[in-house]
């Protein structure tokens, strides 16, 4: 298998191809070399947690883009014991940026709603990279919609660089689909569980994300805007600001959970979910499990309370009157 | 020397910190059709082109000023003001940021709130500062539309968004971006009151405030060829590389496209408005 570093990796990939080497060469032999490759292991393990236990916002924002990160297709066939996949908006088409369906998890049906990037590039250019247009959004309201009317709860995956910004998708209404999706979801008679597991992309990503808990995986991020976006307008130069412009937005899980916008943060395994993906799978579906027992105990009146509290109190101002800093 | 004088009072005259920069002369030229005019005559006109019609941004006090029944407008939350919660690292600070918008535009913030009556109907009423930051939407922002909703539900009156944004406050990263998802929460709640919202888009509505409250109107106004859209229409140029249609983005496209319901100009708004809320008003 081909494996893809990104530049802060690079310590690593010498390592790693000295441990392949020496494997190779003792294949078949006597076991002279096993203390060597022992210690070269170690001292791999050694490096990869001090390089991943200091890592910027714009290196998380790397692994949160990696080619080889498992995406929402992998985890649905993971955690499903069965998936029916549902397409169109029934008013103008389907969008393969949105992946919906019907799927058993522990012995209750779910409505999967979730981005899809592509795994390569042939499904990366299908599925237009994850950039939804109108119609992707609209397939996602038909199926929240089905989900009320026979009370299954929603399950939405985030993986998105945004909406896409192109004519047709203008024409056919980008604004007025994210805001109908997040006027919906707010009195949405069912629980929604929101799972960022890569790129949260602005408004593109929260028109399927209001959820009554929105969990985070450990290397993914979620911001207003992308930090090369953020630095072309702040010191027009996207490339030489990104990675200022990452730490400043504050949009790893780690920094979101610390301000209190998300619930939890799903821990990956070391160096990344790309690296044990079906270990990534178990933790993703601990929680899952987790979170949908509470919510589904919880009477819907109340359930809906609290998420319009949880969404209602996000937001930092000063009060002037009283010279206070309200927060949250 | 008594002409200098007048200059001179003129200048330190409050109002003209409210008008736009390009106003500050005697000659206007026109962002649509490039025609110069007598700033005085397009003054008395609302600030309306005579010309083409094209419909300059009208301050927030100004807009309240010319709809409203005078003495009827009591503003809200006029004491929130932006926090720096990020701490965000930038070329000029945007404490400072705020500050300098605060000093040109006379406002707190990016939007003013309140009740009012329009020809006699009650309402809640928002306006978009668009000289603020480009009437970005921030904590307070978000704020300030989410407690005139709930105000609206608790007096049982209907609710007018005048918007003119350009989308969410970068400067307050996701807390921005949870705007919208606050203020249509409280909208679906308005929607539960079964009390109408209308918004009306100004030039420009975009990004998350036109995928927010703009969009979500019961009734969607927008003013003659104001730029209306997701995505502004540079970002879309530059990723599909080629050049937009005639007219793209114009509140006249979007009426043809079936995304607005109407197009009114800016003379005619108080009686539509107030006819609007007449007829929407929930008798039982």
């Amino acid at each position: 298998m081909v494996r893809h570093y990104l530049d802060f990796e690079k310590p690593l990939v010498e390592l790693e191809n000295e441990i392949d080497r020496l494997k190779r060469f003792q294949k078949g032999r006597d076991h002279a070399l096993e203390e060597q490759i022992r210690r070269l292991e170690e001292r791999l393990d050694r490096l990869r947690k001090e390089i991943f236990s200091n890592l910027t916002g714009w290196q998380i924002t790397q692994l949160a883009r990696h080619i080889d990160r498992p995406k929402a297709s992998f985890y649905i066939q993971e955690l499903f014991d069965q998936f029916i996949e549902l397409h169109g908006d029934r008013v103008y088409g389907d969008d393969p940026a949105i992946i919906g369906g019907l799927s058993l998890f522990s012995g209750r049906t779910l409505v999967v709603i979730a981005h899809q990037k592509g795994a390569d590039v042939r499904e990366m250019a299908y599925r237009n990279f994850g950039m939804p247009h109108p119609e992707g959004y609209r397939k996602a309201l038909r199926l929240m919609k089905l989900a009320e009317l026979f009370r299954k709860p929603v399950l939405t995956m985030i993986d998105t660089p945004g909406a896409f910004p192109g004519i047709g998708a203008e024409e056919r209404g980008q604004a007025e689909a994210i805001a109908r999706n997040l006027k919906t979801m707010a009195h949405l008679r069912i629980p929604i569980l929101t799972l960022v597991i890569g790129e949260g992309g602005s408004g593109g990503a929260l028109a399927i994300g209001m959820g009554d808990r929105i969990l985070m995986l450990e290397y993914s991020i979620y911001s207003v805007i992308s930090p090369e976006g953020c630095a072309a307008i702040l010191w027009k130069d996207g490339e030489k600001g990104k990675a200022i412009a990452a730490d400043s937005l504050k949009l790893t899980a780690r920094d979101l959970y610390g301000l209190g916008v998300i619930d939890e943060v799903i821990e990956e395994p070391l160096g990344g979910a790309h690296r044990d993906p079906q270990g990534m799978a178990l933790r993703v579906k601990e929680a899952i499990e987790r979170h949908l027992k509470e919510l589904e105990r919880m009477d819907m009146d109340q359930l809906l309370k609290k998420r319009y509290e949880k969404f209602r109190s996000i937001g930092t101002f000063i009060e002037e009157s009283m010279g206070m800093e309200a927060d949250e | 020397m008594s002409w200098f004088k007048r200059r001179e009072e003129e200048k330190d005259r409050p109002t003209s910190t409210e008008r736009p920069k390009s106003f500050d002369h005697l000659w206007v030229k026109c962002n649509s059709c490039n025609e110069i005019i007598y700033r005085k005559v397009i003054e008395r006109n609302l600030l309306v082109c005579p010309k083409c019609n094209y419909h300059f941004q009208l301050p927030a006090r100004k807009r309240i000023e010319c709809l409203v029944d005078p003495g009827t407008f009591i503003e809200y939350d006029a004491h929130l003001a932006p926090a720096d919660p990020l701490s965000f690292k930038d070329s000029k600070r945007y404490p400072q940021r705020v500050k300098e918008s605060q000093e040109t535009t006379g406002q707190k913030e990016a939007i003013l709130c309140g009740e009012a009556r329009i020809e006699g109907e009650p309402v809640m009423l928002a306006v978009f500062e668009f000289n603020f930051m480009g009437g970005s939407m921030g904590s307070v922002v978000g704020e300030k539309i989410t407690r005139l909703i709930e105000r609206a539900i608790e007096k049982r009156v209907g609710v007018v968004i005048f918007c003119a944004s350009g989308g969410a406050r970068m400067q307050e990263g996701i807390f921005s971006l949870m705007q919208m998802a606050k203020t249509s929460a409280a909208l679906a709640r308005l929607q539960e009151a079964r009390l109408p919202y209308i918004s009306v888009l100004t030039d420009p509505t975009t990004g998350g405030v036109s995928a927010s409250i703009g969009m979500l109107g019961n009734v969607i106004i927008a003013e003659p060829k104001a730029m209306i859209g997701f995505a502004g229409p540079r970002v879309i140029k530059d990723t599909i590389k080629a050049e937009l249609p005639e007219g793209f983005q114009r509140a006249e496209y979007l009426l043809q496209h079936g995304m607005v319901d109407l197009i009114v100009e800016r003379k005619d708004l108080r009686r539509t408005l107030a006819l609007l809320l007449k007829m929407l008003k929930n008798e039982s």
